[in-house]
């Protein structure tokens, strides 16, 4: 009767646990000004005072730049995942949640569902602001769909590895050491210039780096070309990359909490 | 009378660290049961297996008559815990503090039963500032506070005064009194003496992963000689020296 009870209540729970890091979000001008005034700026940074310079091959460099600077953002919040989840380990948070009845995974989800809803809301901000400096896209509502779920699915796939150091972490500084390697990902790929320019080396990397074929198929959605090969690619990263680090994520929920 | 706790032949390790033994009590419902113990005796780790946090490796556990590793659900619906350090979101306020366990209990007036508990606890100014704000005696009260909603019948308190001045330490006291009166069994760990004695109707002692003894205060008193009578010199205080000297001066005019 207790399990059946439970299941009940597991996005009651799920709700509660949303608010609470909502709030968490909200109230952090730190992460406001890290994932959404950041990449804007950066944005107009590159458009206003990099782009002239840069050579895409495309009429607006500000259509050119934005599916990087979306995925720059998701980026950015990655750090803040791991932060707070440390935090709350640390804090007797989740003791506190655990020894109540209710599901066991509802405290993490909670912190999974929050990275998806505040990088969707600054996302859309990042969007708009992108309007106003001339972005235009001719996608229809399919291929925006399509757009926001591989966004998603971006976002979980940090989200999760993410969600690794920051349950395994023994410091505040530890847990916001895998930011960095993140933050880089999305410099060195197709997102800000192509990568023909680039030399061989760095060439390989950024063409076989999960960054790259994500922004090519966010791309070719925005402007209604052919997607090819780059979106199954993209997905292949991203599925592969997100079941391993939240099957070793769990496994180190379980183990250390 | 059934009893609310019920632990026999508890064992945990740590790798090769064997930190509970052979660890045996009982705690009657509705009475404080203190756990005395110095720092690393285990106390914190049979606060986490009796509240579901840790396997055991050995014995067995019943809290409000669920085993702790079968029915580890019913033992949740049935308890509280009050950990080592205040978990309390120190982002939210105490009020939001107060409505979110109120939501995870699945009460049907969250907001009622945290106004009733901010006016207990003499939080209801501070309700809408943030935790972290809170003085640590505040933040302790907001602990326990969030920890009564939904009316546990077992609440764990687990060095509940450690870290406090003796003034928050008192109101604390206080509230787990008041606690015990309303017939909330309360099972606390402590390593102050003083504690145990002016809380606990029963008391056992935690040493090298073993309860070496346990009972009422009264019989834990027996245990020892009883009292003699000692005659010891009195050495001079500053205050005597002073006087003397004073006094000295004054015959010799």
């Amino acid at each position: 009767m207790e399990t059946i009870k439970m299941k009940n209540y597991f996005f009651i729970d799920m709700g509660v646990m949303l608010i609470r890091s909502m709030r968490h979000v909200f109230r952090s001008l730190d992460t406001i000004i890290t994932v959404t005034i950041m990449p804007i700026a950066m944005m107009l940074l590159f458009v206003y005072v990099l782009g002239g310079a840069i050579k895409t091959g495309t009429d607006k460099y500000v259509n050119y730049l934005l599916p990087g600077i979306l995925l720059v953002a998701i980026a950015n919040s990655a750090g803040y995942v791991s932060y707070r989840l440390f935090l709350d380990k640390q804090r007797g948070i989740f003791e506190r949640f655990h020894s109540m009845p209710i599901a066991r995974s509802a405290p993490l989800w909670g912190h999974m569902l929050t990275s998806l809803v505040s990088n969707a809301i600054s996302l859309v901000v990042i969007i708009l602001v992108a309007l106003l400096m001339g972005f235009r896209s001719s996608a229809g509502f399919l291929s925006w769909l399509a757009i926001a779920g591989i966004l998603a699915l971006f976002t979980l796939t940090l989200t999760w590895i993410a969600a690794i150091a920051g349950l395994s972490a023994k410091s505040v500084d530890g847990a916001g050491v895998i930011a960095y390697p993140i933050h880089f990902l999305p410099l060195i790929s197709s997102a800000f210039v192509p990568t023909t320019s680039m030399p061989a080396g760095v060439k390989a990397f950024a063409e076989h780096q999960p960054v790259t074929p994500i922004v090519e198929t966010i791309r070719a959605l925005l402007y209604n070309q052919p997607v090819g090969n780059q979106i199954w690619v993209a997905l292949a990263w991203c599925i592969t990359i997100m079941f391993c680090a939240y099957l070793f994520a769990m496994r180190v929920y379980r183990k250390r909490l | 009378m059934q009893n609310a706790i019920r632990v026999k032949g508890l064992q945990k390790s740590y790798r090769q660290l064997h930190v509970l033994k052979n660890v045996d009590f009982e705690v009657e419902k509705g009475n404080i049961f203190a756990l005395l113990g110095t720092n690393g005796a285990g106390k914190t780790t049979i606060v986490k297996i009796l509240t579901t946090l840790l396997k055991k490796d050995g014995g067995q556990v019943t809290v409000n008559g669920f085993d702790v590793a079968s029915m580890p659900a019913n033992v949740r619906q049935s308890i509280s815990l009050t950990g080592q350090f205040a978990a309390v979101d120190e982002v939210l306020t105490g009020r939001e503090n107060l409505v979110m366990i109120a939501r995870l209990r699945h009460l049907s007036q969250p907001r009622e039963v945290t106004d009733d508990l901010l006016q207990r606890f003499g939080l209801s100014d501070a309700a809408d500032r943030r935790a972290s704000t809170y003085s640590g005696g505040m933040r302790r009260r907001l602990d326990i506070a969030m920890s009564l909603i939904g009316n546990p019948q077992i609440i764990f308190l687990d060095e509940p005064t450690t870290g406090l001045d003796p003034e928050g330490r008192i109101e604390v006291w206080k509230i787990i009194k008041e606690l015990a009166g309303r017939g909330t069994t309360v099972f606390l760990t402590t390593q102050y003496l003083e504690e145990a004695e002016q809380l606990a109707s029963r008391i056992a002692i935690l040493h090298e992963g073993e309860i070496i003894v346990s009972g009422t205060l009264a019989e834990l008193k027996k245990l020892f000689p009883p009292a003699k009578v000692e005659y010891i010199e009195k050495q001079p205080t500053l205050e005597d020296i002073f006087l003397k000297i004073i006094g000295n001066k004054k015959e010799d005019k």
